[in-house]
């Protein structure tokens, strides 16, 4: 190949990769309107800052602490990363993944989890690991927790599973296209609307109450992982009403803490102790906290962490500055939130009002 | 393994690196083994009938090869091959719809007859037609039997024409089979450039345009008038795009490793009469068809036996037509069956076969009515019997997809109930395609028309490489874009099977 032909081969190549990639970037959701679960995971490499405490979960960790508060009642730095239906395994990746840029004193892992160790939608799964940069712990979650349909190259070239989305763009994708807003409070996903807790569907029947071996290998794998890396474990069941949390499960992982000695910190049976009141802490009758429940359920755990080891952080000039602006944003956010609840009797972005 | 799977296309990333990496001789070998794989894939319960067909007909081709011409036994073992091969398919496809006819008729009787759940082997109706045609011109002499096993079970089991076609005749591949080729990034390129114009056909068009021909195909009842032409149109275009999309990809395939298989279409859609587009569409089929059906049934010694008698009793006129008619019926019988075991198909041959037999009783006709009239020979006038061979074509294929109760139907429906109106407030937008989709088939379609012109008078790539690189860079990455964007793939798809798979 002669040197006019190099040229022209870098030129092509140039505008094929820029266009790529421009175009993937483009097409991607951005997870910035109604649904912003697909942002959560991401949004922890924004934060440069460490943290003692790491949640990982469902939606029973991201929706019901709240970080913030941990730190304005107890000084304790904390991230959560959760995202919807996030699995054992892609908890353990999250671990993994997580121990690139920091070890945490502690882990609080939601078990609720446990009772279902396989993906039920291809969406949870693009929510929790197209957030994650890639790394070892990447491709292994990708690996081991796709659902059959799901294609490996898809998530290498996103673009082949969202270039449907052609038809679907909308200013979002614009606004967003090279950097999106904040959706969370180190992970917490601030809800200040009300639904009292109501009637529930009738209790599913469980067939076989027994945990599934993979989700016990990978308990396993993150208690390891905690040992290895002087990580304090702890278990954690969030107060949601719905769907139950059958005495079956409760006792499986009671005893899988007793037997390797990890705080099991069961905040359903703790209801009185936290102060919930089903009628104002729950933004969707019962299911999740909403920011008055969450942070009830932080002063609860706050001691308990302590306990545990961890430091209370507040006189610590830097940490403090960086917490003030979290402490203010959160609070912006709860007030506005809390007053366009009072004005409306619902939140517009949650209820569909949300245009882009 | 489909040819529109992310599997498909890593298969193929390997196979070709293997194949110029390894010594020419042993080329073939690795295609073979390839053919198998691929061929495994789709279930290996499958391979097992191709291996059949594979040792019987060359077997017998090579003994039926070593008995002398005229010799009873070169007779009988030849009958054996093709029952024992047309009998594999027809038990295999056709038992329920056998089934299905027989409790038909005994319901009345009460008696009924359960279906069979049997393996259909993917594309047995392509690799079956393939073998016989070989086995057949052993037979005839017309070609030499191949003594090596290995190089005609690869004549059968070339995967990329295995599923879908084209039907090719062994003396046109042998040759190139197995002769080994050498890099060539110009070959290599071209045979991409194909792959992806199949591509484009099959998931941009066919995939996109397959919910609108599919709906209206569904619901004879609920859609007359203006939606019977819609759904006529539609269901063209999705069957033209989709087995024309799928041969180019096939064909690009081939053209990676040297090969380069018989063309399956000619601009079928730019025919002024059936008769040529008959001669143009599904080439290899109907080529099959002709040397293997039609022709020897026409010339066959019953059939010119019962041409004397009926030129005897209706005269000269009709004895003529005798051979000629009674070897359409059965072609035309063969090639609706071949497309699918259901009456729908045999009906749809059926019709084509009484269309073309008119078209050829008024062929003197038109002929003295172009002579005396010029105009005929005008560009005007040809589009005229391009859109009318269009039309005709399409409101054929309208056996193949209504049931026949409701076609005559649904055809005067056309006519009597035309109407426009019923497709203002966004109706169409209604029925599996959105007003993006159906812009992205307009350009698409357009595209695809203007292509045909062009390669009218110079195939598309050859047209192509005359442009400056540029030009080319811009056409060929814009047209891969297309795919990549507006394809129809990937999660939420179910990865179509193409039409063509099916038979």
């Amino acid at each position: 190949m002669d040197s006019k032909k190099y040229t022209r081969f870098f030129i092509a190549a140039l505008i094929i990769a820029g266009s790529l990639t421009a175009l993937t970037r483009l097409l991607v959701p951005k997870y910035m309107g109604q649904v912003t679960e697909g942002a959560f995971i991401g949004e922890y490499y924004e934060d440069k800052s460490s943290h003692d405490l790491l949640i990982l979960g469902d939606c029973e960790a991201y929706e019901n602490i709240s970080p913030v508060a941990l730190w304005k009642e107890y000084g304790i730095t904390s991230w959560i990363r959760g995202s919807a239906q996030q699995l054992i395994p892609q908890s353990y990746y999250l671990l993994e993944d997580t121990l690139r840029y920091e070890t945490p004193k502690a882990v609080l892992l939601s078990i609720s989890a446990m009772q279902q160790i396989e993906q039920v939608s291809e969406t949870y799964n693009r929510m929790t690991l197209d957030g994650m940069q890639w790394s070892d712990a990447k491709l292994m979650a990708i690996k081991n927790t796709m659902m059959p349909e799901e294609h490996f190259i898809e998530y290498v070239f996103p673009l082949l599973r969202f270039h449907s989305r052609w038809s679907d763009l909308s200013e979002d994708d614009l606004k967003y296209y090279f950097h999106g807003e904040p959706t969370t409070h180190n992970g917490y996903y601030l809800r200040a609307d009300v639904r009292p807790a109501g009637e529930f569907p009738e209790e599913r029947r469980v067939r076989n109450p027994e945990f599934e071996a993979k989700g016990y290998e990978y308990l396993d794998k993150i208690r390891e992982l905690c040992d290895k890396n002087g990580i304090k474990l702890m278990f954690f069941k969030a107060p949601s009403l719905y769907p139950v949390w059958h005495e079956e499960w409760n006792m499986q992982i009671e005893d899988y803490a007793g037997t390797y000695g990890i705080p099991y910190i069961n905040a359903l049976k703790d209801i009185e102790k936290t102060g919930i009141d089903f009628d104002t802490d729950t933004y969707d009758g019962g299911l999740h906290m909403n920011v008055y429940g969450a942070e009830k359920v932080s002063s609860y755990l706050g001691p308990m962490l302590l306990e545990a080891g961890l430091q209370d952080h507040r006189n610590e000039p830097e940490l403090a500055v960086l917490w003030k602006e979290k402490e203010n944003r959160y609070e912006a956010d709860k007030a506005a939130q809390t007053k366009e609840f009072a004005e409306k009797g619902y939140l517009a972005k949650y209820a569909g009002e949300y245009t882009h | 393994m489909l040819l529109v799977s992310y599997q498909f296309l890593l298969f193929l990333a390997v196979l070709v690196i293997l194949y110029y990496l390894i010594p020419k001789k042993f080329q073939w070998i690795l295609m073979f083994t390839a053919g198998l794989l691929f061929y495994a894939c789709g279930g290996p319960g499958g391979l097992v009938f191709v291996l059949v067909t594979v040792l019987s007909t060359w077997g017998l081709a090579l003994s039926i090869s070593r008995i002398p011409k005229g010799e009873k036994k070169r007779k009988s073992l030849f009958i054996l091959g093709l029952l024992l091969n047309a009998g594999i398919l027809a038990v295999l496809k056709y038992t329920n719809f056998f089934l299905q006819n027989i409790n038909t008729l005994l319901e009345p009787q009460g008696v009924s007859f359960s279906y069979v759940n049997w393996l259909l082997p993917l594309g047995i109706s392509y690799y079956t037609f393939q073998s016989v045609g070989y086995f057949t011109d052993v037979y005839l002499g017309k070609t030499e039997p191949e003594k090596n096993l290995g190089h005609y079970a690869l004549f059968v089991t070339f995967f990329p024409q295995m599923v879908q076609g084209p039907i090719s005749r062994y003396d046109e591949l042998k040759d190139q089979l197995f002769k080994g080729y050498t890099y060539d990034s110009r070959r290599i390129r071209s045979g991409l450039l194909r792959m992806l114009w199949g591509y484009f056909k099959k998931l941009v068009v066919a995939d996109r345009i397959a919910p609108l021909a599919i709906t209206i195909a569904q619901a004879p009842e609920g859609f007359g008038g203006i939606w019977v032409w819609i759904g006529m149109v539609s269901y063209t275009i999705w069957m033209y795009s989709d087995f024309t999309g799928g041969i180019d990809i096939v064909l690009g395939v081939a053209e990676l490793f040297g090969i380069a298989l018989p063309e399956n279409f000619d601009h079928p859609f730019f025919s002024k009469s059936l008769a040529e587009f008959w001669r143009r569409w599904h080439m290899s089929l109907m080529r099959w068809l002709r040397e293997y059906i039609f022709f020897p049934i026409s010339m066959s010694k019953s059939v010119g036996k019962l041409s004397q008698k009926a030129r005897k009793v209706f005269g000269k006129n009709m004895g003529r037509r005798v051979p000629l008619y009674i070897a359409s019926i059965v072609t035309w019988f063969v090639t609706g069956i071949w497309h699918g075991a259901s009456w729908n198909f045999v009906c749809w041959g059926m019709a084509n076969c009484i269309a073309l037999l008119i078209s050829q009783e008024l062929s003197s006709w038109s002929k003295k009515f172009r002579k005396t009239h010029t105009w005929t020979e005008s560009n005007a006038y040809g589009c005229f019997e391009v859109v009318r061979t269009f039309l005709i074509f399409c409101m054929l294929e309208m056996f193949e997809y209504y049931p026949f109760s409701s076609v005559f139907r649904l055809f005067v429906s056309m006519f009597t109930e035309f109407d426009p109106r019923q497709l203002i407030g966004g109706a169409l937008f209604n029925m599996g395609i959105t007003i993006q989709d159906f812009t992205i088939l307009i350009l698409s379609v357009a595209l695809m028309v203007w292509t045909g012109f062009v390669s009218l008078k110079t195939p598309m790539r050859e047209w192509l490489s005359k442009r400056p690189a540029w030009i080319r860079f811009i056409l060929v990455y814009g047209l891969f874009l297309c795919v990549l964007i507006f394809g129809i793939y990937g999660q939420g798809y179910d990865a179509s099977q193409f039409i063509y798979n099916q038979f």
